[in-house]
């Protein structure tokens, strides 16, 4: 017990740091993703149907292979097959590499989800707003866009808790996030080893943390429940 | 002159003709129904004045002016296709109001948009006018709702409202950018006897104040009644016209009997 509550200070303080990271590479994901699986969804909607295949043949491969693999051949591949290594070895090369495969990742999943979103919506309101003179545009993001955000609100906070727990997989290629933070103590650092509960305690973040998203999803669902 | 001159207008769905050369004309405060079996072609003609749908040959000619000629490519450029399609109003079966807006946001959405769109090209136009603009435009809303009945409403969502309530605001709003004429796709088919005699209603008020109307409708009393001109179709062909004494009390063709007896 002693021991424990020697160790608790150095570990949470470790993790904590770890948890940062875990965070930051949760952010950036959204951020990237968000957008970019817009585009794609409009991409496997597009009416030429060179782009579409194309759009969809890349949803294939991304969501076909693992995570873990994609985060493998973005961050090895330039260096070892092309001799190119654009990542270097720091933390932050570590970082980039993985934003970029979780971006890439998500933002497949994300344009299923909006694609889904988007043809859900009955074409009487695109035609409601084309009789009014309303351009494309307009209706899309005065029309339309909303009522996609209604639909898609359940699908994704499931894909975005999803995405949480999925960070951990960029320690495959040694990102120090909370779980390669929380190992770090089984194999040994800053005089703890051996130590296998860090790495348990690590589940109370992911868990705290989804609880926060878990709320916020329910209350964006319930502000938007004033129209059907 | 006519108002509305429809000429020569063909449309086909992959080798399917749904309308086979459609010709009619329609007078300024004139009330046309347009009747016919299911699959006639009534909906695909509504839709093809207001470009719904594109005709594959044919010309509609709105106050002397062509706004659609199959062979005059200047005018199926998109905003040519946008400015144009505003002679017509329409009112769709399934009433599609905009759900996330007020029944007072449904009617005053895209008169604002274009509003703020002429605004933000004409960039010296001060804010005060602006607004003056943007006020009008909730007033004539308020004028319109009340028209209908419907005042009490304005704050209300969509889904808030009866079937006959929301195909109401759908008349209102189509009402809001003064369409020369007033297209109805069935708006009672979805309603209930009880709804749909509010509505039939607001139609006929809006006969009174001499608005030129198409409505294609199932309703033969309604149309009888209300219609100064009738059109049959039958096969994507106007298989009888004329007024409405002449097809309900004298029809002539015998399709039109039989439709007119079942
Ligand atoms: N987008 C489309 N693609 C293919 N065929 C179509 C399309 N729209 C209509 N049609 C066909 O055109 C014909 C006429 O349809 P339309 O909807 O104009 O009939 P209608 O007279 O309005 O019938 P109803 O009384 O049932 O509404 C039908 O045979 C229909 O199947
Ligand atoms: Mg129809």
């Amino acid at each position: 017990m002693e021991q424990f509550l020697e160790q608790f200070p150095i570990v949470i303080n470790s993790l904590n740091v770890g948890f940062l990271q875990t965070l930051k590479l949760f952010a950036v994901t959204l951020i990237g993703a968000l957008p970019l699986g817009l585009l794609i969804s409009f991409g496997t909607r597009s009416k030429i149907k060179i782009i579409s295949g194309f759009f969809k043949i890349i949803i294939w491969i991304v969501r076909g292979t693992p995570l873990m693999i994609q985060l493998l051949i973005i961050f090895y591949f330039p260096g070892l097959v092309l001799n190119k290594p654009i990542w270097g070895g720091s933390e932050a090369g570590r970082f980039a590499a993985s934003s970029v495969a979780f971006i890439f990742n998500y933002a497949c999943y994300f344009s299923e989800i909006f694609r889904g979103g988007i043809q859900s919506i009955p074409v009487g309101q695109d035609e409601a707003g084309f009789v009014l003179g309303m351009t494309k545009t307009q209706i899309f993001f005065r029309v339309k866009l909303l009522q996609m955000i209604k639909r898609i609100v359940p699908p994704m906070s499931n894909e975005i808790l999803t995405l949480v727990k999925d960070t951990s997989l960029a320690r495959i290629i040694a990102l120090q996030e909370i779980i390669w933070a929380g190992q770090a103590f089984m194999k040994g650092s800053q005089g703890i080893s051996g130590a296998i509960w860090p790495l348990f305690f690590t589940a109370i973040y992911y868990l705290v943390f989804n609880g926060i998203l878990t709320v916020l999803f329910g209350r964006i669902e319930k502000k938007l429940e004033y129209f059907k | 002159m006519a108002l509305l001159e429809v000429n020569h207008i063909c449309k086909s769905f992959k080798h399917v003709e749904v309308l086979k050369d459609i010709n009619f004309s329609l007078d300024k405060g004139d009330v046309l129904a347009i009747i016919g079996s299911s699959g006639s072609g009534k909906t695909t003609l509504l839709r093809c004045l207001n470009f719904l749908e594109r005709p594959d040959s044919g010309v509609i000619c709105v106050d002397g002016k062509n706004i659609f000629d199959s062979n005059d490519p200047s005018l199926l450029k998109e905003s040519v296709i946008r400015q144009n399609r505003l002679h017509f109003g329409m009112v769709f079966q399934q009433f599609n109001l905009f759900p996330q807006y007020t029944v007072l946001g449904n009617l005053t959405l895209a008169a604002k948009l274009a509003a703020k769109n002429s605004y933000a090209k004409d960039k010296d136009g001060d804010n005060s006018s602006e607004k003056a603009v943007l006020d009008d435009i909730d007033k004539r809303a308020m004028q319109l709702l009340e028209k209908v009945g419907l005042t009490a409403k304005k704050d209300s969502y969509p889904c808030e409202l009866s079937g006959g309530q929301q195909q109401r605001v759908a008349i209102a709003r189509a009402l809001m950018l003064t369409p020369d004429i007033l297209c109805f796709d069935e708006p009672t088919s979805a309603l209930d006897p009880e709804l749909t005699k509010e509505v039939l209603r607001v139609i006929r008020g809006l006969k009174s104040s001499d608005s030129t109307m198409i409505v294609v409708t199932h309703e033969m009393d309604f149309a009888r009644e209300v219609a100064d001109k009738v059109i049959f179709m039958a096969n994507g062909i106007i298989e009888e016209a004329g007024t409405s004494e002449e097809v309900f009390t004298n029809p002539k063709s015998p399709i039109l009997k039989n439709f007119l007896n079942s």
